[in-house]
């Protein structure tokens, strides 16, 4: 086994290897097995998988939960509504979150101190959710697509971690000499800079768009119009508003009825169709992860 | 033409030792830095609007809301929306909630990234670790809506794959419905889903460390425990208190959606907390002072504990945010 190094070993750490082995594959089981099950219990029969017939592999293969949600409109309107404002919505966070996270990482700035300050502050105090609510109310951002967008464009933990990334990668020297040979900070900025951080683009590039995506919050507060609504509140109102008490009493022990079960299967399938885009855009950015969080943590 | 001319002005100013007005100077400085400005006004432009005029707005509290006044219009009625809430027979509750809900998140979820990252940290078998990191991030990027979803159908006492598990070792219990399951259902499931992800910034703490340290650990015969005790945890201490601290300004700061999403009749005497009471008493009824007082009583207890963790961080260990 090439899971163990061989030199040197005592006894002690050889049992130790083995509990942490164990102890590791219980961890990814509990992780992996709740997703893996979902995949499963979303294409096999329901009445299988509600009786707990349904455990390592399909059972009575059957696509009724994906043929629901693909006649379901609300579904498509969702998603096509929750893709308008991922795209734009991050689009426009990286236009405002890279060059300010630019500026506040040229150390010859002055204003740079003040800046972050102003920017910081706002992680720790807030006006809290009524005064935030009447301010939208006032500017029209009620039941507007754009409170998506512009709103909260700057997050102030992201704009840290890019800041944190240019200051490591772009040392003085580098902007000095660029500008011995008449470059401006547009340009430096333009044709220096982001060609040299990918990795911090890609990182929270991610974490904006997972941030767009996931967001059920300001479609609850500030959208009333069903057909501006993102696809998480779709979704509420799918695996939720249909909850376990809606088929009566509520106390548990009833059995679970007919229909609860087909609800049940679209349910797997629901979760399944609206993580996939996550799912597929994961492994590609995966690899920046460790880099990128390292970056933000240097300096909180 | 205009950037070249900048750029001529700017050398100027640092290596002429001409003393000039004050004013003069600051003025100057903004053309010399004019592409700069440009470049983070739109960000300054939407923290502004965004999050300081709600921070003003939050005289509210201190009003009479008036909608034909606006905001800062309403006649001043001091702390009476404070003590409204102190005095209401939701405050006890509310608090208790509040509190237990964040308490037992800290408590228990905060340990369980620390010990992931030292076990992963222990596997030698490079393409198992990365198998294991790659699986314990992702349930970090579910959304909140599709995890409550989850732990709905997968905790059903009729049809759920847990549900059955706890109906077969005899507990009869719906998961979903008691009072008693709610929190350790939501705490759990807030490990389940946040521990890998927070473990990376302890495995990068982790990646860092001298390895020196390891070499010597050996020759001095440490067992595997050993170096864990005395080399692996100290080396990740500073990030801990860091965090802590900073879970600690949190401290009344439960996540609103979750426990939203996961209210339902029956558990709501021991799930009502004040983000989601702050919701309905100002979203869903109206009541804007009111709800705003809320809100900022909520505020200010949480800036307080960050400030005390802070302080007492910074005397126990010379460790602090600022």
């Amino acid at each position: 086994m090439r899971l163990f190094s061989k030199k040197g070993k005592t006894t002690s750490d050889l049992i130790f290897d083995i509990f942490i082995f164990i102890l590791c594959i219980f961890i990814f089981l509990i992780i992996a097995y709740p997703l893996y099950f979902i995949v499963i219990a979303s294409v096999s029969d329901s009445t299988l998988v509600a009786t707990g017939k349904v455990t390592l592999y399909p059972k009575g293969f059957s696509l009724f939960g994906y043929t629901e949600i693909f006649q379901d409109s609300r579904i498509w309107i969702g998603y096509r509504n929750t893709i308008i404002y991922t795209v734009v919505g991050t689009a426009v966070n990286l236009l405002l979150t890279l060059p300010a996270a630019y500026v506040l990482s040229r150390k010859e700035f002055k204003a740079r101190r003040y800046l972050m300050f102003f920017f910081v502050f706002t992680m720790f105090f807030n006006g809290g959710l009524i005064p935030t609510y009447l301010l939208m109310k006032e500017v029209n951002l009620i039941n507007n697509m754009w409170v998506f967008i512009i709103p909260f464009s700057v997050n102030v933990f992201n704009l840290i971690i890019t800041r944190t990334f240019f200051e490591s990668s772009l040392p003085k020297e580098l902007f000095e000499a660029a500008q011995m040979d008449g470059c401006s900070h547009f340009q430096f900025f333009g044709k220096i800079a982001l060609p040299l951080s990918k990795a911090v683009i890609s990182v929270i590039g991610l974490y904006y768009l997972v941030g767009h995506w996931n967001d059920f919050f300001t479609g609850l507060i500030y959208i009333r119009d069903y057909s501006l609504q993102p696809l998480q509140i779709v979704l509420r109102d799918i695996l939720l508003s249909n909850q376990v008490f809606s088929e009566g009493a509520g106390s548990g022990g009833a059995a679970g009825g007919y229909a609860q079960r087909y609800a049940d299967q679209i349910k797997y399938g629901v979760i399944i169709v609206s993580t996939l885009p996550i799912l597929i855009i994961y492994p590609f950015i995966q690899k920046y992860f460790d880099k990128g969080v390292m970056i933000g943590s240097v300096k909180g | 033409m205009a950037v070249a001319n900048t750029e001529t002005e700017k050398v100027d100013v640092k290596y002429s030792q001409v003393p000039k007005k004050k004013s003069a100077k600051i003025i100057q400085s903004f053309i010399r830095d004019y592409q700069l400005w440009l470049m983070i006004l739109p960000a300054i432009i939407v923290i502004f609007i965004f999050n300081y005029i709600p921070m003003y707005g939050v005289q509210l509290a201190f009003r009479e809301y008036d909608f034909t006044k606006g905001i800062t219009g309403g006649e001043w009625v001091g702390l009476h929306y404070f003590k409204q809430f102190i005095d209401s027979y939701m405050f006890a509750d509310l608090m208790k909630n509040t509190i237990v809900i964040s308490l037992a998140t800290i408590i228990f979820g905060f340990p369980a990234p620390i010990i992931l990252a030292i076990i992963i940290n222990q596997v030698v078998w490079k393409r198992w670790k990365k198998a294991i990191q790659t699986t314990v991030y992702l349930p970090h990027f579910i959304s909140l809506v599709v995890m409550v979803g989850m732990i709905n159908v997968l905790l059903s006492p009729n049809s759920g794959v847990v549900g059955h598990i706890v109906s077969s070792l005899g507990f009869d219990i719906n998961l979903l419905a008691s009072e008693s399951a709610f929190v350790p259902v939501y705490v759990l499931s807030d490990i389940w889903q946040h521990a890998g992800w927070n473990s990376i910034i302890y495995l990068a703490a982790l990646a860092s460390v001298d390895t020196q340290l390891y070499d010597s650990a050996k020759i001095d015969g440490a067992s595997r425990w050993q170096v864990i005790r005395y080399v692996d945890i100290p080396a990740i201490v500073p990030t801990m208190i860091i965090l802590f601290i900073l879970s600690m300004g949190n401290i009344l700061n439960t996540g609103f959606e979750k426990i939203f999403l996961m209210q339902n009749p029956l558990n709501l005497p021991v799930s009502e907390v004040i983000a989601t009471y702050v919701y309905k008493i100002g979203i869903i009824s109206n009541q804007f002072s009111y709800s705003a007082a809320i809100g900022l009583f909520n505020t200010l207890i949480n800036f307080i504990f960050l400030i005390l963790m802070n302080y007492i961080a910074k005397k126990a260990s010379n460790i602090s945010l600022w």
